[in-house]
């Protein structure tokens, strides 16, 4: 049974099993172990990141392409919810068509940016994605008539989910039931099927050539597969899972706006947390979101003391402040590409 | 080999797409004087970027590898300027403009040593660790872009930084109704001065002949005994110079400078050098030229569509000649 809902693709190692099975009983029980509005916070936020990040594996790890539009997906997601939310009021019928449109949109772009790059050469994909993610960026902040501008879009959603709705009146085990909750646990379950599914891809014929093109492309080819035909529709799959983050991030913040879903940064956290986890391998962006979550709060903080020890050398002082904070993820991100490739599962598997 | 590569003619078709994209965008603006003005404009912003592409293109064709952090460079050369300018205050503040002359002549060639010196740097610890490695190199170059921005934000600040053309510079000559600032005058002269040094060097150096001879077959030539990386480390280096130099100008043609200008202008010069065809200089001329001349027309015509236009000018190229527009070699 455990064996079929992870497609045979077991952890492989005792120690990466009892970390993912004490990641999904901590995400299960998240609002009754850890309470309080910002645990709960983070624990959505890991939720949202395990289906971005996984997503983005399917892409780099799996079929070997990078892509740098990835939040570019991720933004139409929560766009198209906050902009149906907003337009159409906080219905049933709002979300499932806020949610088909941008499904509807990220996977024609991605198809489109996919047919004009990845038919010539691989590397074109990294450029032309680039290129389309920055023009994206500015046109959502430029038409500020639909997308709220750098402001963004506040909305509501379905009442069901509202902090003002309770299940039972009486607290159960300490906690009141709200509409919070329930949010949570739809964000956890949309999560773990995601997460399943995406499994289940990697690990069927489909995601095996995905492999086989990762490791040669050339042999790929010559054995019969189309290379151009699987790694479009790698890049389509992988933007419709983007999208569907993208969703649930809008659903937990009732708010989108530009940085909180388009954002350069927010492609470079992608990135971080791949390579951290380990690329190729979907437990990897469980283990990677859940450890980058919860450590970039504190990285931030760690800087503050940092820089505050140093202030008799204020040029070690203005390399340490917490707004230099990205310098340190990027000297992070390119150490751990030299010297940890694997990422943690991978160091996990061949020990 | 097919039958295009034995014949040395030239291939002209791609010439004409400058010309024909001028002309065509004649009757949307409908002004003559205006058509004029944005056309040197577009031309001067093409030479520009095709300074900074040129280095990018090269380096791919020669080894293979797609520098991400090539922005990094074209920031450094502006900040650096930024600061060799503002203590030349009382030559930048002439009003005659050999002194400002000699104002920018050095801010541009202490850019240039500075970015290139970076670019030893760079080379040493971002690219060489990862050579042939397309997945790792593009990882590794964009978290070098990251490291460098985040750098140039520490030693000048991140805010925007006034970057004041001398004064000598400033205004226009007016060619009847059109108005043609003196700047983009000066940078088609030095972008038209680069490209001849390149052109020069390329076709009648023996530097030259072996970095065209390696750009279409690397092997080949080290197998004649040349050492390919030790050049290439140059042509880096070099590279690396002139997207300093094309920052500098970037910068003046902006009038101020931003920490997160590399990126922006990175994204411009992708899409040149896929225009142009990777590793083909004058491939990346014509691209230069086309993307300065469409981001000039819309962004009169429909400014916020300014940066689709170009990816739209890439497709329709891309549709055309998939390879771009001078495909290198047998890669």
């Amino acid at each position: 049974m455990i064996n079929r809902l992870l497609s045979n693709d077991l952890p492989r190692s005792r120690l990466l099993a009892i970390i993912l099975i004490g990641l999904f009983l901590a995400l299960l029980f998240a609002p009754f172990l850890f309470p309080g509005v910002k645990a709960l916070s983070i624990a959505a936020k890991v939720l949202i990141f395990l289906v971005l990040v996984a997503s983005f594996d399917l892409l780099l790890g799996y079929t070997g392409i990078v892509s740098f539009a990835h939040t570019m997906f991720f933004g139409i997601g929560a766009y198209g919810i906050a902009i149906a939310c907003s337009r159409l009021g906080p219905t049933w019928q709002a979300v499932a068509i806020g949610t088909v449109c941008a499904l509807a949109l990220s996977m024609l772009l991605a198809l489109v940016i996919s047919l004009f790059s990845l038919r010539v050469r691989a590397i074109f994909f990294a450029m032309i994605t680039l290129a389309v993610a920055t023009a994206f960026q500015t046109l959502a902040s430029q038409l500020s008539s639909i997308t709220g501008g750098e402001d963004g879009l506040n909305f509501k959603i379905p009442d069901v989910f509202s902090g003002g709705y309770l299940l039972m009146d009486e607290p159960f085990l300490g906690v009141m039931l709200s509409g919070r909750l329930i949010c949570y646990y739809l964000l956890f379950f949309t999560a773990l099927t995601l997460l399943l599914l995406m499994l289940r891809i990697v690990n069927s014929p489909f995601g095996r050539v995905l492999q086989a093109i990762r490791e040669n492309e050339f042999r790929a080819e010559a054995i019969g597969y189309r290379v151009v035909i699987y790694r479009t529709v790698s890049s389509v799959l992988s933007a419709a899972f983007a999208t569907l983050a993208g969703v649930m991030l809008a659903f937990w913040l009732r708010y989108n706006g530009p940085d909180t879903s388009l954002s350069f940064e927010i492609m470079l956290d992608v990135l971080l947390i791949v390579v951290i986890g380990g690329m190729g391998t979907i437990y990897g962006a469980a283990i990677g979101s859940a450890l980058f979550v919860v450590a970039q709060g504190y990285l931030q903080y760690l800087l503050q003391i940092a820089s505050g020890a140093a202030s008799g050398l204020p040029w070690l002082a203005a390399l340490l402040s917490p707004d230099r904070w990205l310098l340190w993820l990027g000297v992070l991100f390119v150490l751990s590409v030299y010297y940890f490739p694997t990422g943690i599962v991978g160091r996990l598997r061949t020990r | 080999m097919n039958e295009s590569n034995k014949r040395i003619d030239l291939d002209w078709a791609p010439l004409t797409l400058v010309p024909l994209l001028a002309i065509a965008m004649l009757p949307a603006i409908g002004s003559g004087s205006t058509w004029l003005t944005l056309t040197v404009a577009g031309l001067a912003m093409g030479m520009i970027i095709f300074i900074i592409a040129s280095g990018l293109t090269l380096v791919f064709g020669l080894m293979d590898v797609l520098n991400f952090g090539h922005g990094v460079f074209i920031a450094l050369g502006a900040f650096v300027a930024t600061s060799v300018l503002g203590a030349m205050g009382d030559w930048t503040g002439s009003q005659q403009l050999w002194r400002n002359l000699l104002a920018v002549f050095p801010a541009m060639v202490i850019a240039m040593l500075v970015a290139g010196a970076v670019g030893i740097v760079f080379e040493r610890f971002f690219v060489r660790p990862v050579y042939g490695q397309h997945l790792k190199q593009i990882l590794i170059t964009m978290g070098g872009m990251i490291i460098g921005e985040e750098l140039i934000k520490v030693i000048w600040g991140p805010q925007q930084i006034p970057l004041p053309m001398p004064e000598g510079m400033r205004g226009a000559i007016l060619f009847g109704d059109a108005a043609i600032e003196k700047f983009r005058l000066l940078a088609v002269v030095i972008g038209l001065a680069g490209f001849a040094a390149l052109t020069w060097t390329l076709t009648r150096t023996k530097i030259g002949l072996l970095v065209r001879a390696g750009v279409q077959d690397r092997e080949m030539v080290e197998s004649l005994g040349y050492r390919v990386k030790r050049l290439f480390v140059g042509v880096f280096v070099v590279g690396s110079a002139l997207a300093g130099l094309g920052g500098v100008m970037w910068g003046m043609y902006q009038q101020s400078v931003i920490p997160q200008m590399g990126a922006q202008v990175n994204v411009l010069i992708f899409i040149v050098i896929i225009i142009g065809g990777l590793g083909s200089t004058g491939g990346a001329l014509i691209g230069a030229l086309l993307v300065g001349l469409m981001a000039n027309y819309t962004g009169f015509l429909a400014p916020k569509v300014a940066l689709f236009s170009n990816i739209a000018l890439m497709a329709a190229i891309l549709l055309w000649r998939p390879q771009g527009l001078y495909p290198i070699g047998n890669r």
